[in-house]
């Protein structure tokens, strides 16, 4: 190959807790389409950062048509030509398009009073949106009008109105329809002809198939793999996600597993902002229901749901075999049904106040007399809690926002667990944890579960699926992609499902 | 506690100042007047202090003060008993509150835009019912209300048949609300309920707290202490005018609740400080006047304090923060 467009050697990035990446190479030539894929956490997205110059890598080099750069910033990548557009469109939805395209680097005459120069931007607009294939009268449209397809367009745009020479999309259909997306592949397409390079990041293993010359697996942030354009099909890519070994981590006592009657049940639920596809799912008592999917799969909105923080618009859900009226957290609450969310600091945690107000928040109406919060009752409660999940807090007084990420989220567990839950709902039950508290919280569960508490734990942490799961879920786009019994569980089974793939 | 110890010495402070520049400062009347002012801007200081505590802020304070003060004397007037009267304008307060909580929480309004409106139209509708109202003519219409009034002056104001004030009633009030206000703060649920909504309101949501109920039931009460606030406005003063009456008294009561400790962002301050923030005025526009200096020059005296007390916080919260 002669000298890539781009190239990356060995990078390497550090983040607290993680090995984000951990070598990865890859090479861009002009005018390729290399697609990046992995699995959550792999690496994709720390990867295209460090390219795009928001991160800084600690240790490789990244070269610019052989010479060496190091972007310190976004700006000084896209003056190289090298433009991220993020899974979340950045731009400012309240101007114009033409507005847009020339946000931040305006053609301005007249020297300091920087007065826009329309009539050079509008001819250059004319011209920009003809190459992604907008109509010309687009350019006054303020963008909030623009429906999702368009706005992406208008993005690659402004990446060609700075001399692009590396475009990094990082999952740009995830809110296209067919068509939009077909428009897209246009303009790829187009994009490849006038010796653009573009580095794609995908979920959908069926596109990457579509639009990719060469693909690049990433896996736990090292290089898992490449395939050539001949080598590129669903199974081969999946093969090269997964296959690594589960380590001896998780407690796994014999339970009975799938013994207990359903205490959750989900019968065709649809809810305020989420697909119309109806979901339906039970969990039993004692047992520990795994949910699997890419990001954006749905099952968060799907949690929130069950917890009455989104409206239901169809279907009902029942514990223990009645039907429940759940509007609110409160009513949830009420029913037993508890959560740990995914974002412990926005949802899950008072971080300002302290580790004895977070555990008692949830439980002062137990907690509470005529003479207002029992101080004695809640001592206990404290100690207890702090004691029995071995909470590190110099005490109970020590604000919560000032502990480590898992003994914050041990705080989390212990304000449900002080109230006892017969659902328990967990969203990345690990999330941002050190690997040592990691293991103390799946002994907890695996304990919950022996409990007899039905706990259902939706997690993009593969191991930790396989590892702690009876029996798993895996959705795929909103809806129900397919049930994995614990006999027929395996990442590639998983992946599979998740990726769009049929069952077994 | 720092912020206690702060605005605490600041009072000390602004009280040696004061009983050193003259004689007169330091006799007792004038230490009840001031505790008197003190007392009724303290009342609406708490429920400006409340509703910044979950995160919220109240600009009608002034104007719900000046509707109830007219809105009482109208009432009376029209042949209300005065303790009536009382009853059916702290039930104007009440509304009042429950109107721009239901408009924060459920229309999902801003609280600064809500109670900006509510400014306007409380003023409005205080010069619609009356231009000025005054007792005298209350009692000119109703001799028999005279003693059912004094006993109001006596109890709530602490001013004898003469009019002559000798006992601070009104600090007394404050103090009494505040032991209230503490207890819901400090010792019930309700409290934590709101400091958790003022931090995070999600995370509150998310354990549980209802908190488009906890959020209007703190709008309530501070419109009902701003009607409170108003009946003492008319007995204390006996002639009021709706142009007038409790003009600015938000921003008074939102600077005392800041010097006592709460923040803008929400979920901080306590019971005690929002009492020795309140005090912190009336004894710097005593002050002002025994200095002999204009009374044109309370605005940028109080202005100036305010903005010296927030540096000097910040700047300790900075070093706090870098030492730790």
């Amino acid at each position: 190959m002669p000298t890539p467009r781009l190239a990356v050697r060995g990078a390497r990035k550090q983040f607290p807790g993680v090995l984000a990446l951990d070598g990865v190479s890859l090479a861009l030539a002009a005018g390729e389409v290399l697609a990046v894929v992995g699995e959550n956490g792999a690496g994709k997205s720390t990867l295209m950062k460090i390219v795009a110059g928001v991160y800084t890598p600690d240790a490789g080099d990244v070269e610019l048509d052989g010479a060496p750069v190091r972007f310190a910033t976004p700006a000084s990548a896209i003056a190289a030509g090298v433009v991220l557009i993020h899974q979340e469109l950045n731009l400012a939805e309240n101007l114009t398009v033409a507005d847009n395209l020339f946000l931040g680097r305006e053609l301005t005459r007249g020297g300091f009073l920087r007065a826009l120069d329309r009539r050079a931007m509008n001819a250059r607009t004319a011209d920009l949106l003809a190459r992604v294939g907008l109509p010309a009268e687009r350019a006054l449209e303020r963008v909030e009008r623009l429906p999702p397809g368009e706005k992406q367009l208008v993005e690659i745009a402004r990446a060609l109105g700075t001399d692009v020479r590396v475009l990094i999309m990082d999952e740009p259909t995830s809110s296209l329809t067919q068509k939009e997306t077909d428009q897209l592949y246009v303009v790829i397409d187009a994009l490849k002809a006038a010796g653009v390079s573009v580095l794609y990041i995908s979920h959908r293993l069926a596109e990457v198939k579509r639009v990719a010359d060469r693909v690049v697996v990433l896996r736990d942030g090292r290089n898992a793999g490449e395939l050539a354009k001949s080598e590129i099909t669903h199974d081969h890519m999946v093969r090269l996600m997964v296959g690594r070994d589960l380590k001896q981590f998780y407690p796994k006592v014999k339970r009975s597993g799938t013994g207990g009657s359903a205490v959750l049940e989900l019968r065709g639920v649809t809810f305020r902002g989420g697909p119309v596809r109806p979901v339906s799912l039970e969990v039993r008592a004692g047992e520990i229901l795994g949910t699997a999917g890419l990001v954006g799969a749905g099952r968060t909105e799907l949690s929130e749901a069950v917890f009455g923080v989104r409206a239901l618009t169809g279907g009902e859900i029942l514990i223990n075999g009645t039907p429940a009226r759940i509007t609110s957290p409160a009513d949830a609450i009420a029913a037993g049904v508890l959560l740990v969310p995914e974002d412990r600091r926005l949802h899950g945690l008072v971080l300002a106040e302290s580790v004895g107000f977070n555990l008692a928040l949830p439980n002062l109406d137990r907690l509470t007399s005529l003479f207002g919060v029992r101080r004695r009752a809640e001592r206990e409660l404290h100690a207890t809690w702090i004691d029995r999940l071995r909470v590190k807090t110099p005490s109970a007084a020590q604000p919560v926002g000032l502990l480590s990420g898992g003994n914050q989220q041990k705080v989390v567990y212990g304000k449900w667990l002080a109230r006892g839950p017969r659902v328990l709902i967990l969203d990345e039950p690990t999330r941002g944890v050190d690997v040592g508290a990691k293991a103390e919280i799946y002994a907890l569960i695996d304990e919950l579960a022996g409990n007899g508490v039905a706990v259902w734990m939706i997690t993009s942490d593969m191991e930790e699926l396989l590892g702690m799961s009876d029996r798993v879920v895996v959705m795929h786009e909103g809806a129900i992609a397919g049930e994995l019994s614990r006999a027929a569980l395996s990442e590639e089974a998983v992946m599979r499902l998740a990726t769009g793939g049929t069952g077994t | 506690m720092t912020r206690i110890l702060g605005v605490l010495g600041l009072l000390v402070a602004l009280y040696a100042v004061l009983l050193e520049s003259n004689p007169a400062a330091g006799s007792l009347r004038n230490l009840i007047y001031v505790g008197n002012n003190q007392g009724r801007y303290g009342l609406v200081t708490l429920g400006a202090a409340l509703v910044i505590i979950v995160g919220g802020i109240d600009l009608s304070i002034g104007s719900v003060v000046g509707c109830a003060a007219v809105l009482f004397g109208v009432l009376m007037k029209q042949g209300v008993h005065p303790v009536a009267a009382v009853g059916w304008v702290l039930l104007f307060g009440v509304c009042v509150g429950l109107v721009n909580g239901l408009l924060v929480t459920r229309v999902r309004l801003q609280p600064f835009l809500v109670t900006l409106c509510g400014m306007f139209v409380f003023r409005g509708a205080a010069r619609m019912i009356g231009g000025a109202v005054d007792t005298p003519s209350v009692l000119e219409a109703h001799p028999e209300y005279a003693g059912a009034l004094d006993a109001l002056t006596a109890v709530l104001i602490g001013k004898n048949e003469k009019g002559v004030l000798v006992f601070p009633a009104m600090f007394a009030l404050l103090l009494l609300a505040a032991a209230a206000v503490g207890f819901f703060l400090h010792r019930t649920a309700y409290g934590r309920y709101w400091y958790a909504i003022g931090h995070n309101e999600l995370a509150a949501k998310y354990a549980g707290v209802n908190v488009n109920r906890q959020r209007t039931a703190v709008y309530v009460t501070c419109s009902a202490l701003a009607a409170l606030g108003g009946v003492l406005l008319l007995l204390n003063d006996s002639t009021i005018s709706s142009d007038t009456a409790g003009a600015g008294l938000e921003l008074y009561a939102i600077l005392g609740a800041v010097l006592g400790g709460c923040s803008l962002r929400g979920g901080e301050g306590t019971a005690v400080g929002m009492v020795l923030g309140a005090m912190v005025l009336p004894v710097l526009e005593t002050l002002v006047s025994f200095r002999g200096l204009k009374n044109d020059v309370i605005p940028a005296v109080i202005g100036l304090t305010l903005l010296l007390g927030t540096v000097t916080d910040e700047l300790i919260r900075r070093r706090s923060r870098v030492s730790r």
